[in-house]
């Protein structure tokens, strides 16, 4: 404990009130006893990797984008007539004001652009399987309330998709049946989006949803530092305790993963900077060009989309031609996140171990989502809004697929799957058939057609595709 | 796997650049934020030019002299109009009823008109203007068909017609398509002196769009330069700290 006596000897030297303080805290709160529980002998596993940087900087956008957040409320008027001039004014005559605008609004698409990294590293690593479901599932609703929170905020500016984007998300609610209008307008406390939807989107964006928020992500913390980090093995590392009950292939959180954090935090914000800095409409991406003009009512503009991060999901939205099913696809793209530990039952967690047709499904799956995400983008031409279809299909099977690569199954299984998938398809083709699109629609229904082949039919013909490799008892360093 | 998927991200991205309106083929602006000089010939076109009609009401003149490199008393004289004062924003004279009574739109506003439409798109607006008999003003744009402005640097410009190919449908009906622009009458200015005008008027709104940008580069090299330090010193730690883990 030779490090303990010069850690004391340094305090004795400094006069040891720093010593004291601690002593007379932690006799009346436990200071020491959470830092040592939480974070200094909190025990990770040693071999996270690249991916593993997300949580931290997801936490630290977090603090930025409240930071930021109060000093805009400052400035900001939640009103109609004022809402826009006000945030021109912030950005030209408040000392600062633009940093704390740019901070802002590009913290929030950075915000998703993190969290859709963690989540991929969720998936990735199966870091949402036993015994982590909860844990998955308050990820899961931190990312709900994130969406709500980037919607409400993206009205505030006041600008024309500010206006359009959220009269067209709002009308999302007219589509339930029966309360369906009477719902839409008391969300919006108007007949259309109005002062009164504005200064209530704000109260919401400042006060309800961050609470709601910072809730959540201590409820997610608290359920990782029940059950501990997964890792990229997938592998359990408190199945192997030390004399001392410390996991072997643990390390204490504090230093190893504050300095290493620390390191991918200052690339992060690197880039982050670069944006800001150089960037910070990023062509469009990040701050919409109509969005530079005040909101108009009178004036509907040309393309009406919301912002990237919710691209896949419009894209899945206007992908059926009928309202109320669109916003039924919606919801259940969004929901079917939520179970997904109970889809995906396969006992290898990382995809390391598993087979190569399930590394195959979720490098697929990931493109789906991310060109889903420029469809959504796009005007609705009939081009796009078949493939559209086709993608929004590939995005749903992808479930089905790993509900099936569960467990080993019977060639018959694979098959019928196979056949039960088709016919579902066909037969939403052929409730859906316009004869003027029907050489679009017949070429697209290859894209299905391939997909389930290679990830159905073909572990039918070759069952080695999808049998897991063994799995390591230990982590291992790379 | 995680290289392809950052490669395909960033593939990704051009993609999302803001689409073109009508088709027509933009002329790039070549703005260069850091040629003061363009900006502050660009400024006094503007106020010229544009500002009989259009404001730009979350700019001020104080704050475009501070940038721009302008004295107050250079911007009352060459800038402002008589009896302002240089805290003041850059509103039009004319009375947005008026506006509206004269041009059936009342002219918008110019502060932000760089970020909505960009800076090729203004570039390439104010130079096609071409004779059209049809219109009220008498001249139309390829840009922007039936716009209702008129066009205010023809003095400079000299005056423009436009050349349409009349192409054929499958079922016998015509339609046509624009080609090119020829000039009709030359104007005070050449050409070259035309566009480097175009260029200075864009260099202006494109300043005004985000008046921070021309000090923002700057700031943003000089923050990442310090990141970059921090980053040796916080990974020579992060590597001395991590020596025992294998």
């Amino acid at each position: 404990m030779s490090a303990e006596k010069e850690k004391r000897d340094y305090l004795d030297v400094t006069g040891g009130w720093l010593h004291r303080l601690r002593d007379w805290i932690d006799a009346r709160f436990p200071m020491t006893k959470f830092w040592n529980e939480q974070v200094a002998q909190y025990y990770a596993p040693k071999n996270f990797n690249f991916w593993y940087f997300f949580g931290s900087i997801a936490l630290l956008i977090l603090v930025n984008q409240i930071v930021t957040g109060i000093f805009l409320a400052m400035n900001y008027k939640p009103a109609a007539a004022s809402a826009f001039a006000s945030v021109e004014y912030i950005m030209r005559d408040v000392n600062w004001g633009w940093l704390i605008r740019y901070m802002h609004s590009v913290g929030a698409s950075m915000f998703f652009v993190v969290v859709y990294l963690h989540m991929f590293r969720g998936v990735m690593y199966g870091s949402y399987k036993k015994p982590r479901e909860l844990l998955w599932i308050f990820g899961m609703l931190i990312y709900l309330a994130l969406m709500a929170e980037a919607f409400m905020g993206y009205l505030l500016p006041w600008g024309q998709m500010s206006y359009w984007g959220a009269n067209v998300i709002i009308s999302l609610f007219g589509a339930i049946p029966g309360i369906g209008s009477g719902l839409e307008q008391w969300v919006r406390g108007d007949f259309y989006i109005s002062d009164i939807t504005l200064n209530r989107f704000f109260a919401l964006h400042v006060v309800a949803v961050p609470l709601v928020l910072l809730g959540l992500v201590v409820f997610h913390l608290i359920a990782l530092h029940e059950v501990g980090s997964n890792n990229p093995d997938g592998v359990e590392i408190k199945k192997h305790k030390g004399a001392d009950g410390i996991p072997l292939d643990g390390i204490p959180f504090h230093p190893y993963y504050t300095i290493k954090d620390i390191c991918g935090v200052i690339i992060f914000i690197a880039i982050f900077s670069a944006i800001i800095f150089f960037s910070p409409g990023l062509h469009g991406l990040f701050l919409e060009p109509a969005n530079f003009e005040p909101a108009n009512a009178l004036k509907t503009p040309a393309d009406i989309h919301p912002l990237w991060y919710f691209g896949p999901y419009y894209a899945i939205l206007r992908s059926i031609p009928n309202k109320g099913l669109g916003a039924l696809a919606l919801l259940l793209s969004i929901v079917i996140l939520f179970v997904l530990p109970w889809i995906d039952r396969n006992p290898v967690k990382s995809i390391r171990y598993r087979g190569l047709l399930y590394r195959g499904l979720l490098f697929v799956f990931v493109l789906t989502f991310i060109v889903l995400g420029y469809i959504g983008m796009q005007p609705a031409t009939p081009f796009w809004a078949e493939i559209g279809q086709r993608l929004s299909e590939m995005y749903f099977l992808f479930f089905a697929v790993s509900w099936a690569y569960s467990k080993p199954r019977s060639r018959a299984y694979l098959v019928i799957t196979f056949i039960c998938v088709m016919a579902v398809i066909s037969l939403f083709d052929w409730v859906s058939w316009v004869p003027s699109a029907a050489v679009l629609k017949m070429y697209s229904w290859l894209i299905p057609l391939v997909y389930s082949l290679i990830f159905l039919l073909l572990p039918a013909l070759s069952p080695k595709l999808i049998e897991p490799k063994p799995v390591p008892e230990r982590v291992t360093m790379k | 796997m995680k290289a392809i998927i950052c490669a395909l991200l960033l593939a990704l991205l051009p993609g999302f650049a803001h689409a073109q309106d009508q088709g027509v083929k933009l002329q790039s602006a070549n703005v260069d934020l850091s040629n003061t000089a363009s900006l502050q010939r660009g400024a006094k076109f503007f106020v010229n030019y544009c500002m009989g009609c259009h404001s730009a009401r979350y700019v001020r003149y104080n704050r475009v002299g501070k940038d721009l490199g302008l004295t107050d008393v250079q911007l009352e004289s060459y800038l402002m109009p008589a009896g302002g004062k240089v805290s003041d924003t850059m509103v039009s004279a004319m009375l947005p009823a008026d506006a509206q009574k004269w041009f059936t739109v009342a002219p918008p506003d110019l502060s932000l008109e760089s970020r909505s439409r960009g800076a090729d798109w203004i570039y390439t607006y104010l130079k096609s203007f071409y004779l059209d008999p049809k219109s009220k003003t008498g001249v139309n744009n390829v840009v922007f068909p039936k716009v209702s402005m008129p066009d205010v640097l023809w003095e400079l410009q000299g005056t423009q017609k436009a050349v349409f190919n009349t192409i054929k449908n499958p079922d016998g009906s015509t339609y046509q398509v624009f080609d090119h622009i020829e000039p009709v009458t030359s104007g005070k200015l050449t050409p070259e002196q035309f566009d480097m005008a175009d260029r200075d008027i864009t260099s202006f709104l494109v300043y005004m769009g985000d008046p921070v940008m021309l000090k923002s580069r700057d700031l943003g090299l000089r923050v990442i330069g310090f990141l970059i330090i921090f980053f040796v010193l916080a990974y020579l730690l992060k590597r001395e700290i991590w020596k025992k883990i294998h």
